[in-house]
């Protein structure tokens, strides 16, 4: 087992070296930043003392060096548009994002379960069906446009809930609910056919005819197994909500991580684009490695595979 | 006995494709989705031919009108006008030429790269396998939409930065999942016996791995093209899509977006088509994955 996941985590310090990299080398080609802070009346004097107060002289080697090294210990530099430690940034935003990613998580998880078991239970007929069309719907519906309706009529005709920015648990249901519903879709795929197999089994007809209620066998007996291969995709579904949230957290003037991302491309600010895909990326591994964790010791037949 | 009295049918290979039959004849065809689909191909296709209107001829005098079912509406703007006057009937039947476009392109490119890698992955496996995976897996962690956001700002934004940006990302999926279905091929009978009978790699690969892949390959494109006109919609509507004044549907939501309170078609109904369009490929791709491929539940 330690073995296990000594491979995974050395797997993933590999993926994110070599993301790394990449970030690197695009966040470098996406133009003069200087053109960006400096004014207009600025000498070729300023440009150059600026690129050296910012260490953009260097050489791209040493500057890929000295980024990784400081990144390892947290330090990403200082943004250039803020003139602050990204750091410092990302510890103001990470919160909001993950709080956001959790809240979203649990609205798919609310909308999931019960659809996903119902249309097991009720397979081929219209209830089967209508939880399809429901989980499906999310998946088909632009998040972008999805909240500029529900801002117009929810937050803004009806003023039930507010139209954006961070606040009390009423400023995460119209964001929440966005970001969550895109995703049901495909946890009650898996929540459907789990449950179409487990329902077939020995053990739950044994239940039954031990005369274990309906209600029992549905929801306990037979819904835990059922869990196994959603637990497998957990990791899949989290980076969807991770990249989904950039345009939900833009159009929703959300205090996150995707906010931070878009601001820092449209200003090519390299630290703070750096390190929002690199922290990105990392919580989408050790999310990854967590759950091929739990599911090695869920399911011991995985740790023996490769 | 002579030799030449064997027959020559039990020395001929299985033939590859005779592995898991692929019929989609016996299941009904799901007429709705199908229909939307080729109403927007239709329309996308004959976009000059069937709009009303010019595109991009405006009319400060005709802007903002409703639909025609509304109070002010009229026939001359069956689907109302955009902050410009821009006729938005022609403008949606013009967005739908570039969201499948994008769609259809980008899920093609990604779907070639990501089956080659995949089939060598899967058929080489070891160093190559290991060498190949890390690659697809740092591909995977990697947002699509931060990628396409950065290559806009690079590079500027345009229809074939968009295509590459979202394919460069794309691919990934589609190697994951052959890799897997092209290691269960390799522990078949039939392609011991094609490298018994002396085929080389290129042949396996090509002949008796490639054509077994088929149906996944086909599954995740349809259920993936639905996700491809998503992300472009919501780059476009960031600005880092199709640049204005080109008609895309994002883009088209954006500009609306002030006006929602006032004028609500404006950003409602390149929405509401993107909805239409994009539910369309997913049931189809539902239906094709249950029909086809059963296991591929997760997609």
């Amino acid at each position: 087992m330690l073995r296990f996941v000594a491979v995974r985590l050395l797997q993933s310090v590999v993926t994110l070296a070599l993301l790394s990299l990449v970030v690197f080398v695009l966040a470098r080609t996406t133009g003069d930043p200087l053109h960006m802070i400096l004014p207009m009346s600025a000498t070729e004097e300023d440009y150059a003392n600026a690129r050296r107060y910012l260490g953009l002289d260097r050489p791209y080697v040493e500057q890929y060096l000295s980024f990784v090294g400081r990144a390892v210990t947290g330090d990403f530099g200082t943004s250039i548009r803020a003139r602050r430690p990204v750091s410092e940034l990302l510890r103001e935003r990470l919160p909001n994002s993950l709080r956001l990613a959790l809240f979203a998580m649990a609205v798919s998880l609310a909308m999931a379960f019960p659809l996903g078991v119902l249309a097991a239970v009720n397979k081929g007929t219209g209830v089967d069906r209508s939880a399809q069309i429901i989980a499906i719907l999310g998946q088909s519906l632009p998040s972008f446009w999805i909240a500029i309706v529900l801002v117009e009529f929810v937050a803004g005709r009806w003023q039930w809930l507010p139209a954006g920015g961070i606040g009390g648990l009423s400023s995460y249901v119209l964001p929440g609910f966005t970001l969550g519903w895109f995703v049901v879709a495909g946890l009650m795929r898996l929540l459907r056919s789990g449950m179409l197999e487990v329902l077939d089994s020995e053990y739950v007809k044994l239940a039954r005819l031990k005369g274990v209620a309906e209600v029992r066998v549905v929801w306990v007996h037979a819904l835990k197994n059922a869990l196994i291969p959603v637990v497998t995709f957990a990791g899949i579904y989290f980076s969807i909500l991770v990249t989904t949230a950039i345009v939900v957290e833009t159009v929703f003037a959300w205090p996150g991580l995707g906010r931070l991302a878009y601001d820092g491309i449209t200003s090519r600010d390299f630290p703070v684009i750096q390190a929002v895909v690199l922290t990105t990326a990392a919580i989408v591994a050790v999310v990854n490695l967590g759950v091929d964790v739990l599911y090695a010791v869920i399911d011991p037949r995985i740790r023996y595979a490769r | 006995m002579s030799l030449q009295a064997v027959d020559p049918a039990a020395l001929a290979l299985p033939e590859a494709r005779a592995e898991g039959p692929a019929t989609l004849r016996g299941r009904r065809l799901p007429w709705i989705p199908v229909g939307i689909v080729a109403v927007f191909a239709l329309v996308a296709v004959l976009a000059p031919l069937l709009s009303p209107a010019d595109p991009y001829e405006q009319s400060l005098r005709n802007r903002f009108r409703p639909p025609v079912w509304e109070a002010r509406g009229s026939w001359a703007h069956p689907l109302g006008t955009d902050r410009l006057g821009r006729d938005m009937l022609t403008r949606i039947m013009y967005g739908a030429r570039v969201s499948l476009a994008v769609g259809l392109l980008a899920v093609f490119l990604a779907g070639a790269v990501g089956a080659a890698v995949g089939l060598a992955a899967g058929y080489y496996g070891g160093r190559v396998d290991a060498a190949l995976m890390r690659v697809t897996d740092a591909t995977l962690s990697f947002p699509v939409i931060l990628l396409a956001l950065i290559l806009a700002v690079t590079v500027g934004p345009s229809f074939l930065n968009v295509v590459i940006a979202i394919s460069v990302i794309l691919w990934a999926r589609y190697a994951r999942v052959i890799r897997g279905e092209v290691l269960s091929l390799m522990e078949r009978d039939f392609i011991a016996q094609a490298r018994i009978a002396g085929a080389g790699a290129w042949r396996i690969i090509t002949r008796h791995l490639a054509p077994n892949t088929l149906n996944t390959i086909l599954v995740l494109v349809t259920l993936q093209v639905g996700y491809v006109i998503i992300v472009e919609a919501a780059l476009s509507f960031l600005g880092a899509g199709i640049p204005p004044p080109t008609p895309a549907w994002g883009s088209m939501i954006a500009e609306g977006r002030d006006f929602v309170t006032s004028a609500w078609w404006v950003s409602f109904l390149p929405g509401l088509a993107i909805l239409l369009v994009v539910l369309a490929f997913n049931l189809l791709g539902d239906w094709l994955r249950d029909t086809l491929d059963p296991k591929l539940r997760q997609l």
